[in-house]
This record gives C-alpha cells, structure tokens and sequence, in this order.
C-alpha cells in the first residue's frame, strides 16, 4: 500500500518534519517568538541556582580563610569610604538642586534621578558570533527592554529582552547595540560605537565621526544621550588611534572600553 | 537502541546547553566557546534511530537558541544538516575507531556553526565576523574533535553501567541433555 510505504521510509517523514519545524518557528511572528523563547529558556531555571552555588564555592572558601584582622580592616576602610561618598553625595545633591533651579529659569526639562537595580550576571552567550549576557533581573523588577547597563567602569549595553525574572543585554561591540558617542576634546566630535572584532572584549569602533576631527590617543569617549536609549555623559572609554575613511569623508576610531566586558559579575540596570 | 539511549542523549544536549552559557572559561581562555551539540548529534546518529536525531536537532537548536541572541529556531537546520547524512552512511563508518570518531567530530564541529553563520547572513542578520572567527571555527573544531571520542566513551559506559542489557543465549538445550540410567551411574 503506499500509504504504509511512505511511512516505512522514516527519513523522508523525519526530514520533512524537521524542516517544517524549523521553517514555521523562524517564521513566527516577533511578539510569538519571544515569548516561546522566554518559554523555552524558563526550563533552565532550576539549574541557575546550582551553576550560582557552583561559582561561588571558591568565593566563600576565600572568605572562610581569610583572617579576622583582615575582615576588620576591610571594613574600617569601607566605613571610611562610605563616610566619604555621603559627603560627596550632600555636595551632588546640592549641585543637582541648582541644576533644576537653573534649568526651570531657563524653561529646560528637568533631570531626573537614575532609579538604578543591581543585577548578577547568570549566562553568557554560547554562540560565538553575538556579544550577550543574561542577568537575573526582568519585568517584575522594573526591568524593560532598551534599558541601559552599566558597572562602575563605565557603560556594558543595554537591555535587548527582557522576561519575567531575567533578562538578556547586548554587549558594546555586539553588531546589535550601537551607540551615539561623544568625544570629550574641544570640538565634541560625535560618531557611532558600533561592532568590534569577534575575539576582542575590550575595544569597539567609533565610526562616522566628522572628516576633520582631531583625535588624540587618551582622549575619553562618553555617551551622547542623542538617540534617547543612552542617558548623556556615562564614561564609555578612551580613544586608542584614528584614521580617515573613504578619503576623508568621516573618521573612524578604536576606543578601549572602560568596563571589562570579559568578566561581568555584576551590573547597574539603569531603570529611568 | 533503547529508549534509555535516546533520553540521555537529550538530557545530555540540555545539560550542555546550559553547561556552554553558565561557563565561560573556554571563551576566557581560547576566545571561543567550544560547541557540544555536533558531537552528541554524530553520537545519536551512529548509535540510535533517526527519531532520536530528530528530537536532538529540534529541541537541542531550540535550547541553544532560546539562551543566545540567536532567532529562535536557526540552529535546527545546522544540527539535523549534520545528523542526517551522518545517520544514511552509517553502516559505512567506522564508529568503534577512536579516529574516526575524532574525525567525525572535527567535520561536525566545523560544519555546524559555519551552516548555522551562513543562515544568519542569507536572513539578514549581522553576526559578529572577521578573521578572529577563523580562529574561533579552528578552537570549535579542535575542541569538538577532542570530544567526541570521550563522549563516545562516556555514553558507552552509560549504556553499560544502567542500561538494559539482554541476557546471552547459551549453548545448553534441555531436550539435548543426555540422560544416563541407574545402571551407567
């Protein structure tokens, strides 16, 4: 009978089958696969609290050997430290209060505070071609996407999808997170952070500079605000080298990052 | 083939799956996460049933995808490109030989992520390329091809130790068995 033919060879079945699946949920609409994608990477969840207890074993064997003294040492400095940023905390909330008085005389929109939300890093991409990291904070933490993120260094992306408790951030020097920069010499020449090399973390692109900018190796690199994703002056990085492009039409320049995009624990999601 | 066989090999893909995006010391170190998936793929082709290979392409592409910037779905074609002829020409490999295991690793290894680059270009994505990822495709590659006959190894001593081994038929027939009287004894 050919009905029970075709069924006898398998393959043919197997390969029609698999190639539909594979058609249908690349077709998917946008809103539909990111929620199956959420979906699917949910099934991960039990084991995000292992690999968490797994990487912090060596951390709290350290903190198990390390002495009193030591201890008490480290934290004389640390309340001295904080002592220090309370007080510059007082001297910037004055300066932000003469900010919004000036800025109200002059009819300009007021700056609001950033709300900002720790966050752990939790997986890295395990494709070699993108430059993302998954962090345990999503939507019931005030988590959207195109929020940005940043460590104490400086910018790291910004948020690319976000789920119930995780969320993914698009690495700087990933083809998808670009970035309107600002080159912080006398001109204030602007350009566009874009892709780095796949096997470099720590350098991106600044592209479409103007044609006459004047570079130097050291100059620091900071956030434009234009765009409206990135707020305006978080420390980017600092720039290696220039050239001139397509006969001087634009200028094109390394930057090295300040936040060390290679080994992430920790990040600041910028709420707004 | 066993049922067993077929869910460790899916069990397996999971955990390595989540295993690639929770560490990245490879990454760190060589510049380039070494790949699990072709492997276990060659692994299921030459050992089990092409529904086996089926299910680890689905949902083993599925996994992977949900965890990366990939879109969803793009890594099921690469896998089951790899699967498939691997599973046709089975009876032609040579699956015991450490060697060709460790060949067929290498060329999984290699095929699968470029197959997988090459469908991110032709839908109009921009993955992030150079020369550095020829660097990353010889770490994939080598790293693979050092797997597999570990894997090979691992799988078969799973088998082994908790499968389900059928008992060997002997020699000894009942209605062959002479029987001697009182007199001969």
């Amino acid at each position: 009978m050919p009905h029970s033919r075709m069924f006898r060879k398998k393959h043919y079945v197997a390969l029609g089958v698999v190639t539909l699946v594979a058609v249908l949920v690349l077709n998917l609409p946008a809103p539909a696969a990111s929620h199956l994608k959420t979906g699917i990477s949910a099934l991960f969840l039990p084991l995000f609290g292992l690999a968490g207890n797994v990487q912090q074993l060596p951390g709290s064997a350290i903190d198990d050997l390390t002495p009193r003294s030591e201890l008490v040492k480290q934290l004389n400095a640390l309340r001295q430290q904080n002592q220090e940023l309370l007080v510059r905390q007082q001297q910037s909330d004055s300066l932000q209060e003469e900010n919004n008085q000036l800025r109200a005389q002059l009819g300009w929109q007021r700056q609001q505070k950033w709300k900002l939300k720790l966050a752990n890093v939790v997986l890295r991409d395990p494709a070699n071609w993108w430059k993302t990291v998954q962090i345990d904070a999503g939507t019931r933490d005030g988590v959207h996407e195109g929020c940005p993120v940043l460590t104490s260094g400086g910018l790291v992306g910004r948020v690319s999808s976000a789920g119930l408790v995780r969320s993914q951030v698009v690495l700087l020097g990933d083809p998808n997170c670009k970035v309107s920069a600002l080159v912080e010499d006398p001109q204030r020449d602007v350009g566009v952070l874009s892709a780095s090399g796949p096997l470099n973390n720590s350098l991106a692109e600044l592209t479409y500079l103007s044609g006459n900018a004047n570079l130097k190796s050291g100059q620091p690199v900071v956030s434009s605000g234009l765009g409206g994703v990135f707020p305006e002056g978080i420390a980017i990085g600092q720039v290696v080298d220039s050239w001139q492009v397509d006969d001087g039409l634009y200028t094109q320049a390394r930057v090295k990052l300040s936040a060390n995009l290679g080994a992430l624990n920790q990040v600041w999601v910028v709420l707004q | 083939m066993n049922i067993f066989n077929s869910i460790l090999i899916l069990a397996a893909a999971f955990l390595a799956v989540f295993i690639e995006a929770a560490f990245s010391l490879p990454h760190r170190l060589l510049g380039a996460q070494i790949d699990v998936l072709p492997v276990l793929m060659i692994y299921a082709a030459l050992n089990t049933d092409i529904l086996t290979v089926s299910l680890l392409a689905v949902f083993g592409g599925l996994w992977f995808d949900s965890l990366s910037e990939n879109p969803l779905g793009i890594s099921i074609l690469p896998l089951f490109a790899v699967g498939f002829p691997t599973w046709w020409l089975r009876d032609l490999l040579l699956r015991e030989l450490s060697f060709a295991q460790f060949v067929l690793g290498a060329g999984a290894s290699a095929v699968a992520p470029a197959l997988a680059v090459l469908l991110l270009l032709t839908g109009g994505y921009e993955p992030l390329i150079g020369w550095g990822s020829l660097w990353q495709l010889v770490v994939m590659t080598a790293g693979g091809a050092l797997a597999t006959p570990i894997i090979f190894g691992f799988f078969d001593w799973c088998n082994h130790a908790l499968g389900y081994q059928p008992i060997k038929e002997t020699s000894f027939r009942p209605d062959r068995e002479i029987l001697r009287d009182k007199r001969s004894k």
